[in-house]
């Protein structure tokens, strides 16, 4: 019998061009199963939107990307490497790729704009001379738009620009892959606008891969490549933002139909 | 006829709190072994370390100073009549150094310190949990419980028994002004009365035991923060839940040190 490749081992499945492979994935917590089999990939230089409504698993799901969560079941691979079993080390090596823009921004709060970007900097760029670790971070912030905001604490910025810093924290390490958690939930039309298009700036000027949460179907449309829409712990349709608008799927629909 | 239904009663669990108190041993003795493993493990969080290390003892010195004064000098005021009865005034200056120093400072400071900074880091690290920062330290490949953690109970481990030590000396200062405001006795009469009475088997063992008071101070805080579940209010819960078992556990260890000491020698 020859195995479908839904069923292949993730090792065994070689396209160059898909970094993010997710087969089969399950997780629960206590009864509530949130992911009953995700099977998605994400193909270099892509920025897949994931759509969803509110409690559905999004975050979850890129949450396992990077071990944040522990699936129950499945197998996860991010730039090749199959992370079930991977040692602290050789997942923080991996971790270092992927860069992760959380909901709230996740600032430190108790250090400045330009320590929360030299944080991560000094960890893993020891061989960074100060000159070069400060035109680092005020490149960073250039391309974030925010290069006045270097000292101020994070208690003293707005939400867009927090999410702005937060987005310049992530990137100071030059990811391959960005995963954006509800990148425009709370903020206003406008500075949601900006945010969407600087995902898009990030994608084409750094050519990153890109896996974005949101049920905001403006940032959908202006960064998405490609759509995933989840239902019930599954992917229930796929598709480019046209193709989806134009889905007679009820489910599919009732995103659009806000 | 209509059949019968029959509902089932919810289960009951015998002992709740029984199984919540073996699963927090559990987790409790887990994060204890992941700290000794990874204490010895470079890389070595230096600043953090020498930050917390200021923040935990020289921003309680204040605190530590007022308290310790005020037992020296309430515990001489009080003492002192009945001394005289007995016409043993001039035991004071000992007998208030040996308690202090074997008992009283080691005790209350550590409960003063266990109300300031073990609900500190537990409310400081109950709140990074509950905004993802300690998320975002683990996504960007830093171990935030080297960082977060190591230091924090390693500072706390180290700056106790340094702040007992102060409260021992202001104490002593205390009992001196507290003798003197009914009578007249010279500075160096009574510290060189309170010194003498003093033995190394009254410092060692107290000394000793303020490591493990510390160390449990900065755990408890850490354990508790950093397992905060989600929402404010667990930050709250977290501060509130590490003073408690703080000044529980220093007390346990108090009593077990005592037995221990009197075991010895």
């Amino acid at each position: 019998m020859i195995l479908t490749e839904r069923y292949l081992p993730i090792t065994q499945q070689k396209n160059a061009d898909d970094v993010i492979i997710i087969k089969n994935l399950h997780k629960s917590f206590g009864s509530n199963a949130v992911l009953n089999g995700i099977d998605l990939t994400v193909e270099k230089g892509e920025n897949l939107v994931v759509l969803g409504k509110s409690g559905s698993g999004k975050s979850v799901l890129i949450k396992c990307l990077v071990a944040l969560i522990t699936p129950d079941e499945g197998e996860i691979s991010v730039l090749g490497t199959p992370i079930d079993g991977l040692n602290y080390s050789a997942l923080n090596a991996l971790r270092i790729k992927v860069g992760f823009l959380f909901q709230t921004a996740a600032l430190y709060d108790s250090m400045t704009v330009a320590e929360n970007l030299a944080f991560p900097l000094k960890r893993h760029f020891k061989n960074l001379t100060d000159k070069e670790r400060e035109d680092r971070i005020k490149a960073v912030l250039d391309d974030v738009g925010l290069v006045e905001a270097i000292d101020k604490m994070p208690s003293e910025l707005s939400g867009g620009m927090r999410k702005r810093i937060g987005l310049a924290r992530t990137l100071i390490l030059e990811p391959e892959i960005v995963l954006y958690d509800e990148p425009t939930t709370g903020l206003d039309t406008i500075t949601s606008r900006e945010i969407s298009e600087l995902i898009v700036d990030i994608q084409q000027k750094r050519k990153t891969t890109a896996i974005i949460i949101t049920h905001d179907m403006a940032c959908a449309r202006l960064t998405s490549d490609r759509i995933a829409v989840l239902n019930e712990g599954v992917i229930h349709a796929e598709g480019t933002y046209n193709e989806l608008e134009q889905s007679k799927d009820k489910w599919v629909q009732s995103f659009f139909n806000v | 006829m209509k059949p019968k239904t029959i509902i089932a009663e919810p289960r009951r669990e015998l002992f709740p709190g029984l199984k919540s108190a073996f699963a927090n041993t559990g987790e409790a003795t887990v994060f204890a072994l992941r700290f000794f493993k990874e204490v010895f493990v470079p890389p070595y969080e230096w600043k953090e370390l020498l930050k917390q290390c200021f923040k935990i003892g020289y921003k309680s010195l204040t605190l530590v100073a007022i308290t310790g004064f005020i037992m020296g000098l309430v515990l001489t005021l009080q003492s002192r009549p009945t001394m005289a009865e007995f016409g043993a005034e001039s035991w004071i200056p000992g007998m208030v150094s040996i308690s202090l120093v074997r008992e009283i400072a080691p005790v209350i400071t550590a409960l003063i310190c266990a109300g300031k900074i073990s609900s500190g880091i537990g409310a400081e690290l109950g709140s990074m949990k509950v905004t993802e920062q300690i998320d975002a330290m683990e996504v960007s490949g830093i171990n935030p419980f080297k960082y977060l953690v190591v230091t924090r109970i390693v500072a706390a481990t180290l700056m106790i028994p340094l702040l007992v030590i102060f409260a021992d000396a202001v104490g002593i200062v205390g009992s001196y002004i507290g003798i003197n405001i009914n009578g007249d006795v010279s500075m160096r009469r009574f510290f060189a009365q309170a010194v003498n009475s003093l033995d190394f088997i009254d410092l060692i063992p107290a000394t000793i035991k303020t490591f493990f008071f510390g160390f449990f101070i900065g755990f408890i805080g850490c354990f508790k923060g950093y397992n905060a579940a989600q929402g404010t209010e667990s930050v709250g819960k977290a501060a509130n839940s590490a003073v408690v078992t703080a000044s529980l556990g220093i007390f346990i260890m108090d009593m077990l040190a005592v037995q221990i000491t009197d075991f010895l020698y």
